[in-house]
C-alpha cells in the first residue's frame, strides 16, 4: 500500500511513451507512467514509483516549500533557545 | 537520496519535537490513529515515538492490507496455486501469510507454482514467457495499488493475452475508517491521513472524518519528519479549535487524487457489495472486485474457488487490536503463541502489522534503552 | 462453487465454516508451557492486575528461551536464510542430534586442538543462483568464503577441499570458467585446493551446479576468538560497506529488472585479518571476528549478543552503504542490515583497542570503507539496539527467513 519511493526520470521510451527509465540512488527499472503523463514528461522529472508505476509526479516547488516550513520551525527553535540562554546571562 | 534524507533530519526533529511538547495542554491525553501499514513502518523503523511526549499517544488502525485478507481467501489463492497449469504470482508480502493449511511459502514447499514479483508488470512478462500455463496474479493493497492491477489487466487486454488472471483482493480505505469511527469503545483525537492512497484518491474522501465527526486529519509522507509534523499539525488544530483535513504530503498528494488511476480503476473494477475483513467481521461496499467486461482476467471467474471461511483462533485479539482499543503488548497471546515466525492473528503476518512492527522494532523497555543508548 | 461475495446481501449465516486447527494447536501449547513455567507466579494477565509492558517483555523473552522446535512439516527457502527459521533447525534439528563441544559454540569454524597445535576446521556449500554476477562467480565464494570462516577464526588456511555436484546437461565451458575462478582465487588467497569429489544428478537438480567446500587452518596466533566472548565497552566495528553482495544477486536474477553497476564483493579476508591482527597492541584485544554472508550485519550482531548476553548498541549514521544498494533496498523495501556480503567482516574489539584496529584495518585496501558502527553494553542482555539517523530507538531483531521486498 504505501512503499512507494521517489525516482528521476533518465529517459522517456520513444515507442512506448507510456515507459520510462527511472533512477533511484543509481540502480534503474522501467517504470509505467502512464498515470503522470498529463502534464507531460522529462528526463530530470521525479515521479514516484509504487510497484513498477509512477503514481505521481513529484512536486520540487511544494517539496521545497514544506522543507523551508521544517527549517522555518527549526530556526524558530534556534532562536528561542538562544534568546532563552541569553535571558539567563545578567 | 533526493526526496528522502531531507526528511530524516534529526535536527529538525528536535525543534519539532520542541513544538510539539509545547502544544500539549497539561494533563491531557492525545491519541492519533494512522491508518497505514506504511505509516506503522516508518513510526517503528525511525523510533519517532522517542520524539513524543508520553501524554501522545499514536494508534494503529487497519491500514495493512495484507493484515486483512481473511484466511479462508489466503487459502482460496493456494487453491489456484495447487492447480497443475497454474503459476501463481504474488508480492513479497504475502509468502509468509498463513490462512487455514499454511502459507504460500509452504505450499511452495509442497510443489506449487509461486514466484514472487515486485510489480505485476512482472506478472504479464511470465504469462507471456509460459504461454501454455496459467498464469494468476495476486492483487493485494487499497487504492494505492488498485491502479496498477488495473492497468496490467488493460495491457494484457490489450495485448489479447489469454492465460494471465487477477486474485482480486484490493480493499478501499474509507469504509475502514468509518467502521473506526462507528466504533463505540474508541477515543481518538484525530487522524495522520495515509500518503500514498491520497495520491489516487485525494484529500476530499477524509472530508467527512473533520465534518461529521469532528476530528482533524492531516495527510502525512512516510518520511519520519513527514509523520512528526503531522502530530505537530494535528496538536496545532486541536489547540485552535479546529477540525479541518490538512495535506502535508503536497509534494506528491493532489487535492482531487489522480484521475487517470482512478479511471482506470472505474473501468476494470467495481465494488463488491460487502467484504469480510480479518478482525473487522463484513464491511459493505469495502473491497473491489473485477467486472464483468473483463470477467476473462478475473481468476475467480476463471477458476473455481472454495470459498470456506476459517474462523480466527478464539484467543485471537486481533480486531481490538486494528481498532487501537488494545496495543499490541496487551493481547493474551502476543509473543507466546504469536510471534512473527509463527503469526496468529492479522496483526502479525505482515511486516508492518502493529504487532509484529512492535514485536521487531519496538519491543524494548524504554528507560533500560535510555541508558544504554546514552553514548 | 465461487465465493459467497458475488451473492448481493451480507451473509446472515456465514455458511460451511473451518477452523484453523494450526493455530488453535499452537495456542494451546503456548497456554500449556507458559501454566508449567508459572505454576507459582501470579500469571500477568490474572484478575484485577493491570498488564505491565515489562512483564509482557519478560514473557516473551522467556519464550524465546525455550528449547527450539520445528513446527513445518517440510523444509522451506526461510530454513536457509540464515535466520530465526535457520537458527531453529540448527538448534533443534543438528545440533539436538550430534551434540559435542566442539559443536556447541556454532562458530564459524570449529577448533581443534592437537597436542600443542590449534587448528580451525569449517564447511560450506555453495548454491547461488545466478551462477555467474557482477564481480564474481560461485567459484569465488567457494574459495573466499571458506577462506574467510578460516581467517575469521583467527587461523592461517591450510588447504581447502571442493565437492561438486554437477547437473547433467551443464556446459563443461561454465565448469572449466568456475575452476579457473578458483584457481585464482586460491592463489591469491595462499591456499590449495588439496582434494575433492564430484558427482553429476540428473538434468533438473543442482541447479547448474553447487559445491561444497571444507577448510582446514592453523591457529598461530594466541588469540581467543567467538561470539561467547564480546564484553561490555567493545566497539563493534565492520570492515567496509554493506550489502554490495546481495543486492547484486539480487538483481542478477533478473525478475525484478533493475539494473546498476553494482558489484558483488567476494575477496578473501585472510590478509585484512592479519594486518588487523598485527595492527592492534595485543592480538587478544580482538574478541571476535565474523564475515558477513547470509543474514547480513545484524544477524552477526544478533548471534553475538547472544552469545555473550550482551546489548549491541548500533549507530545508523555510522553504517557505510552505497548508494546504489540504498537505492535498490529502498525501491524494494529490504533493509541492507540483512543483505549478504561476501566480502566484509564484523570485529567486535576491545574498547581501548578500537582506535587502532581502525586503522590497521583501513590500511588495507579491502578495509578502507572500515567503520566503527557500534558498542557492546551490558544491558539489556542478548538485545541489538539501533540509534536511527533520526535520533530515535529501535531493535534490530532477526529475521524469520530472507529479507524479502514488500509493497506495503
Amino acid at each position: 500500500m504505501c512503499l512507494a519511493i521517489p525516482g528521476e526520470v533518465v529517459e522517456v521510451q520513444t515507442d512506448r511513451p507510456d515507459l520510462a527509465q527511472v533512477d533511484v540512488g543509481g540502480v534503474q527499472r522501467l517504470v509505467n507512467v502512464g498515470l503522470v503523463l498529463d502534464e507531460g514528461l522529462e528526463p530530470g522529472d521525479w515521479v514516484l514509483i509504487h510497484v513498477g508505476f509512477a503514481l505521481s509526479k513529484v512536486d520540487e516547488a511544494e517539496a521545497k516549500a514544506a522543507l523551508e516550513f521544517l527549517e522555518s520551525i527549526g530556526q524558530a527553535y534556534a532562536d528561542e533557545l538562544e534568546a532563552l540562554a541569553e535571558s539567563n546571562i545578567d | 537520496m533526493r526526496f528522502v534524507d531531507e526528511y530524516r533530519d534529526a535536527e529538525k526533529a528536535r525543534a519539532l519535537a520542541a513544538r510539539i511538547a509545547a502544544l500539549c495542554e497539561p494533563g491531557r491525553q492525545y491519541t492519533f490513529m494512522e491508518v497505514c501499514g506504511g505509516h506503522t513502518h516508518t513510526i517503528y523503523k525511525h523510533g519517532i515515538e522517542d520524539y513524543l511526549p508520553e501524554t501522545v499517544q499514536l494508534v494503529h488502525g487497519p491500514g495493512c492490507p495484507v493484515c486483512v485478507i481473511p484466511m479462508g481467501r489466503v487459502d482460496d489463492a493456494i487453491a489456484l496455486a495447487e492447480q497443475d497449469d497454474v503459476i501463481m504470482t504474488s508480492f513479497g508480502d504475502m509468502m509468509r501469510v498463513p490462512g487455514g493449511r499454511g502459507s504460500f511459502f509452504d505450499s511452495k514447499a509442497n510443489g506449487a507454482d509461486i514466484r514472487m514479483v515486485y510489480s505485476p508488470l512482472d506478472a504479464l512478462k511470465v504469462a507471456r514467457a509460459n504461454p501454455e500455463k496459467q498464469v494468476v496474479f495476486m492483487a493485494i493493497g487499497f487504492e494505492t495499488t488498485a491502479p496498477s492491477s488495473a492497468m496490467t489487466v488493460l495491457r494484457a487486454a490489450a495485448e489479447g493475452l489469454e492465460n494471465f488472471s487477477i486474485f482480486c483482493n484490493h480493499v478501499t480505505i474509507i469504509p475502514a475508517i468509518k467502521a473506526i469511527l462507528d466504533s463505540p469503545d474508541l477515543r481518538l483525537d484525530g487522524f495522520i491521513g495515509p500518503g500514498h492512497v491520497s495520491t489516487v484518491i485525494g484529500c476530499r474522501p477524509y472530508e467527512f472524518i473533520a465534518r461529521d465527526h469532528g476530528k482533524p486529519i492531516a495527510v502525512a509522507g512516510f518520511e519520519p519528519l513527514d509523520v512528526l509534523q503531522a502530530v505537530y499539525q494535528l496538536l496545532l488544530q486541536l489547540s485552535e479549535g479546529r477540525s479541518e483535513v490538512e495535506n502535508f504530503y503536497t509534494r506528491v498528494v493532489p487535492w482531487d487524487g489522480n484521475r487517470k488511476a482512478l479511471q482506470a480503476i472505474g473501468q476494470v473494477m467495481e465494488l463488491r457489495p460487502y467484504f469480510e475483513w480479518r478482525g473487522l467481521g463484513f464491511i459493505s461496499h469495502s473491497a473491489l472486485r473485477v467486472k464483468e467486461e473483463f470477467a476473462s482476467f478475473d481468476a475467480e471467474r476463471r477458476f473455481s474457488v472454495p470459498g470456506v471461511r476459517v474462523a480466527d483462533p478464539k484467543a485471537c485479539q486481533c480486531g481490538e487490536v486494528l481498532k487501537g482499543v488494545l496495543k499490541p503488548w496487551e493481547c493474551k497471546v502476543f509473543g507466546t503463541a504469536c510471534t512473527p515466525e509463527t503469526p496468529i492473528g492479522t496483526c502479525m503476518v505482515s511486516s508492518e502489522g502493529a504487532c509484529a512492527a512492535y514485536y521487531n522494532f519496538g519491543r524494548f523497555s524504554r528507560e533500560r534503552v535510555k541508558e544504554a543508548t546514552r553514548a | 462453487m465461487s465465493s459467497d461475495h458475488r451473492t448481493d446481501a451480507p451473509p446472515r449465516d456465514v455458511g460451511e465454516q473451518r477452523s484453523a486447527d494450526w493455530a488453535e494447536e499452537a495456542v494451546r501449547e503456548a497456554e500449556q508451557a507458559e501454566q508449567a513455567e508459572q505454576a507459582e507466579q501470579a500469571h500477568p494477565h490474572g484478575r484485577g492486575r493491570t498488564i505491565r509492558e515489562q512483564d509482557v517483555l519478560d514473557r516473551i523473552d522467556k519464550a524465546r528461551r525455550r528449547k527450539a522446535k520445528v513446527k513445518e512439516e517440510r523444509i522451506t527457502l526461510a530454513h536457509g536464510a540464515g535466520g530465526k527459521a535457520t537458527q531453529t533447525l540448527i538448534e533443534a534439528v543438528f545440533l539436538d542430534a550430534f551434540r559435542n563441544p566442539l559443536l556447541e559454540p556454532l562458530d564459524d569454524g570449529a577448533l581443534l586442538t592437537v597436542g600443542d597445535t590449534r587448528l580451525a576446521f569449517t564447511t560450506d556449500s555453495f548454491v547461488v543462483s545466478p551462477l555467474f554476477f557482477n564481480g564474481g562467480d560461485i567459484g569465488d565464494l567457494a574459495v573466499n568464503g571458506t577462506v574467510n570462516d578460516l581467517a575469521v577464526s583467527g587461523a592461517r588456511p591450510l588447504a581447502l577441499s571442493a565437492g561438486f555436484v554437477l547437473e547433467e546437461g551443464f556446459p563443461v565451458a561454465d565448469l572449466q570458467r568456475v575452476v579457473a575462478s578458483m584457481k585464482a582465487a586460491a592463489e591469491a588467497a595462499g591456499v590449495s585446493i588439496a582434494t575433492g569429489d564430484t558427482k553429476v544428478v540428473e538434468r533438473g537438480k543442482a541447479d547448474g551446479m553447487y559445491v561444497t567446500t571444507a577448510g582446514v587452518g592453523v591457529v598461530e596466533r594466541p588469540v581467543t576468538l567467538g561470539a561467547a566472548h564480546a564484553k561490555p565497552g567493545d566497539a563493534v566495528l565492520v570492515s567496509g560497506p554493506i550489502g554490495d553482495h546481495g543486492v547484486t544477486v539480487m538483481l542478477a536474477r533478473g525478475e525484478l529488472d533493475i539494473v546498476s553497476d553494482l558489484a558483488s564483493d567476494t575477496a578473501p579476508l585472510i590478509g585484512l585479518v592479519d594486518t588487523l591482527l598485527d595492527g592492534v597492541p595485543d592480538p587478544c584485544s580482538v574478541h571476535m571476528m565474523r564475515d558477513a554472508t547470509r543474514g547480513g550485519v545484524a544477524t552477526i550482531c544478533n548471534e553475538v549478543a547472544k552469545a555473550s548476553q550482551a546489548a549491541i548498541v548500533l549507530d545508523e549514521d555510522a553504517l557505510p552503504v552505497r548508494p546504489e544498494v540504498n537505492g535498490a533496498c529502498e525501491l524494494l523495501g529490504i533493509d541492507p542490515l540483512y543483505v549478504a556480503c561476501e566480502g566484509r567482516m564484523v570485529v567486535v574489539v576491545d574498547g581501548g583497542a578500537a582506535d587502532d584496529a581502525l586503522a590497521a584495518m583501513r590500511s588495507h585496501p579491502l578495509g578502507e570503507g572500515s567503520r566503527l558502527i557500534g558498542r557492546v553494553k551490558d544491558d539489556p542482555p542478548g538485545l541489538v539496539l539501533l540509534k536511527t539517523g533520526f535520533g530515535g530507538t529501535r531493535i534490530v531483531d532477526l529475521l524469520v527467513g530472507d529479507p524479502l521486498p514488500r509493497i506495503c
